[in-house]
């Protein structure tokens, strides 16, 4: 056989296994894919914590679990879809895709790019094992307010444990904004001009921006609460001279801009698929550009809206800063009904689920745009609106995002299609099981049901609608079943994707899927923001 | 490593900078990821420090009452500020050098630097004993848990400052460093300058900025 004398004529090289070799691996597209893996594990745990919370709501009085369990499961519910699903989910497409959509051969710190992925795990294993101490997990709520997170009201080990975890995330973070900042700049090829390069890039660029300036202040906070419950630290203490508002100040200072952190590279998602598949350019290409450079910048003057009701913050300022960040928001909302306009749209997955995080995310916007003036916050501060709107945005935004990247990029990451008609029975699935739960929740919060409540009265009259926000709940995780089958048969016998099954315009799909070790062979002339369009159609457009 | 060792072969620990479409020059990729990870370390201290401002702010009167008579520039404290100011000068130095291929005044001026970094964290070791003696402890007030906590992580980065300008040292003594290659000098001294100017604020703050008076 030819091959057994080529292997004779081949320098022998040391031969490993495929898990050795995924284990030890600095190539920026195993990293991702690994990113995308663990994301959707602690997707899983993260959704089957929801479960238990709406199991125990669906009815009046306690039939599941006691507070303090509940309690738990709602923090590590929102702890595990924040820190270790969206926010990683989102840097591994960034770190799939940015090196391939630029051109270059890897990220520009391959071996921290494996050091920023290996903490995610460690450090959801950290926070997890926090069910497994006396005292249980964390059960303050995700955001950890003092005093109810401090020593004195959960002394148990599982809230030092999701410190330490967020503080490891964090960090992760950090080196991955650092290696994604250096990469866009130092490593782009030639003719990749900053205003070619494509928008999923620039929101990696500006959300990394974000993760630099405001994720440090959290592990600052991180730390003063860590010394606060275990050596006596007064930071948040008003009896040894601290002040208990600093803390939701440091932590809002993160945790806004963490919303763009967990939109942006979204929307940079839903900006490749869009034009793909509407067979037009972007609209407005420079224009959503700054508008993204706008919503970044913006995102660190609006933290204290979190904070109208504390009595302690400037009302006028914060409320006007967040109207305005409405506005670059509705630029990129007009950029993509302006594309799809008059645009040859063909109704494959990944345009269904982008379709579906425009609707979802549109609620989500114009439900919390009310909170920006401050009488509607106070009434409906800490209700379940508030519950309402963080989900139409980050579920019904980020995570149809997600999935428009996974249906858009697995045959780029596998060389194999998934199956269309399964992911439209799972996005059919997801888009009711979805607003089934959380529609209801607007309702649920205009008639005064706090949020974080493991009981409510039978008479409160928000039965019905817990119940069907419970049905709801469970409709999206049978919506998951499709998904994980069509995963498992698509790797298996899914049609070969060919290199560039979509006919889509930028770098990653000029090489192979999946692609080579450093990516390319010879790159395509850049010219344009769509180079590969470019060169499919035989003409340099300019631009 | 550099861009700017880009027409040279590779360097085989990092194939992929070797491979960079875009190594145009200008600064270099290890570079630039230091500045870049100094920009967060600045947010972490300036998350320290608007902590430290918002409860000085809150409080009656600062220093606490009882806690007036604490911190002094002398014996300790100034001096050490003079030994990591100097520091920062003699780390430059070895850059200064290293840049014109001078690898005996390289080594020379980074063995001060580190010397005088050491004697910096001992001083502040001793001035953390004495404090504590005398009573102003992480758990004995505001003021103990500010005061340790800044210090305590300035310290612990320039303990960090310490630990990489000994591996630098190390690898310039057997030679690996030269007026074209010195990416990682250049690295750390950039972050032994960050570590520098964090004190000097930190100094000015804790210890210059003159108290509030209780008007209650």
């Amino acid at each position: 056989m030819a091959t057994t004398a080529l292997d004779h004529a081949a320098p022998r090289y040391r031969t490993r296994s495929a898990l050795y070799d995924w284990l030890t691996t600095t190539d920026h597209k195993k990293i991702g894919i690994m990113y995308v893996i663990n994301s959707f594990i602690f997707f899983f745990i993260g959704g089957l914590l929801a479960l238990g919370v709406r199991a125990e709501l669906a009815q009046p009085g306690l039939q599941f679990m006691d507070e303090s369990t509940y309690n738990q499961l709602f923090t590590m519910h929102a702890s595990a879809m924040l820190f270790l699903f969206v926010i990683p989910m989102l840097a591994g497409f960034g770190n799939y895709a940015v090196p391939l959509m630029i051109g270059a051969p890897d990220m520009a710190f391959p071996r921290i790019n494996a050091l920023s992925f290996w903490m995610l795990p460690l450090g959801g294993i950290l926070i997890c094992s926090g069910f497994l101490v006396g005292g249980g997990a964390a059960q303050s709520g995700w955001t950890e307010y003092p005093p109810l997170s401090g020593a004195a009201f959960n002394p148990g080990s599982g809230t030092d444990l999701w410190l330490m975890a967020v503080t490891l995330i964090g960090t992760s973070s950090i080196l991955g904004a650092v290696n994604f900042i250096a990469t866009i700049f130092k490593m782009r090829a030639p003719g990749m001009t900053l205003f070619r390069m494509p928008i999923m890039v620039w929101t990696m660029l500006v959300t990394s921006v974000l993760v630099l300036l405001a994720t440090p202040v959290l592990t600052s906070g991180l730390m003063m609460l860590f010394i606060d419950r275990n050596y006596g630290g007064g930071f948040f203490d008003p009896a040894s001279g601290g002040v208990v508002v600093l803390w939701q100040n440091i932590f809002w200072f993160y945790s806004h801009p963490a919303v763009y952190i967990m939109i942006l590279p979204a929307m940079g998602i839903i900006s490749e698929v869009l034009p793909v598949f509407s067979r037009k350019p972007l609209f407005g290409y420079k224009a959503f550009i700054f508008a993204t450079a706008a919503i970044g910048a913006l995102g660190f003057s609006v933290w204290a809206h979190h904070m109208f009701t504390t009595g302690q913050v400037f009302l006028p300022f914060f409320s006007l800063m967040t109207f305005l960040i409405a506005v670059p928001t509705g630029v990129k909302m007009f950029n993509w009904i302006a594309t799809m306009y008059k645009g040859q749209l063909t109704f494959q997955t990944p345009l269904i689920y982008s379709l579906g995080f425009l609707t979802m995310f549109l609620i989500g916007g114009i439900n919390g745009a009310f909170h920006a003036a401050v009488p509607v916050d106070f009434a409906l501060h800490d209700t379940y609106y508030v519950v309402a709107h963080i989900h139409y945005v980050l579920f019904g935004g980020s995570v149809f995002a997600v999935f428009a990247g996974i249906f858009y990029w697995f045959p780029k990451m596998t060389g194999r299609m998934l199956n269309e008609t399964l992911g439209k029975v799972q996005f059919v699935l997801l888009f009711i099981g979805f607003n089934l739960t959380f529609f209801p929740m607007h309702q649920l919060g205009l008639s005064g049901m706090p949020r974080r409540i493991a009981d409510y009265s039978s008479s409160a009259g928000w039965t019905d609608l817990n119940l069907v926000a419970t049905i709801g709940g469970f409709i999206i995780a049978i919506g998951l079943l499709p998904f994980l089958f069509n995963v498992f048969i698509s790797l298996r016998n899914g049609k070969p994707a060919g290199d560039d099954p979509w006919e889509a315009n930028t770098l990653e799909w000029a090489t192979t899927s999946p692609p080579p070790p450093y990516n390319f062979d010879h790159l395509p002339e850049i010219r344009s923001e769509r180079p590969v369009f470019d060169a499919r159609h035989g003409a340099a457009t300019g631009h | 490593m550099t861009a700017d060792s880009q027409a040279l072969t590779p360097v085989e620990h990092s194939p992929v900078s070797g491979l960079a479409h875009d190594a145009r020059g200008g600064i270099s990729n290890p570079v630039l990821g230091m500045l870049l990870f100094l920009v967060s370390e600045v947010m972490f201290f300036a998350g320290l420090f608007a902590a430290y401002f918002n409860v000085r702010a809150a409080a009656p009167e600062w220093p606490p009452a009882g806690y007036q008579d604490f911190l002094h520039v002398l014996p300790l404290a100034g001096p050490a500020t003079a030994i990591l100011v100097l520091s920062s000068f003699t780390c430059q130095f070895a850059v200064w050098a290293i840049r014109r291929d001078d690898r005996a005044g390289f080594v020379r001026n980074l063995t001060v630097t580190l010397a005088l970094g050491i004697v910096f964290l001992i001083i502040q070791g001793t001035d953390y004993i004495v404090l504590w003696t005398e009573g102003l402890t992480l758990d004995s007030g505001i003021y103990g848990t500010t005061f340790y906590t800044m210090t305590g992580f300035h310290g612990a980065h320039v303990l960090g400052g310490v630990i990489m300008l000994s591996v630098v040292l190390y690898r310039g003594m057997v030679g690996q460093f030269s007026a074209r290659h010195h990416d990682a000098v250049e690295a750390a001294s950039l972050y032994w300058h960050f570590v520098d100017v964090v004190w000097i604020a930190l100094f000015t703050t804790l210890y210059l900025l003159p108290g509030t008076q209780g008007g209650g």
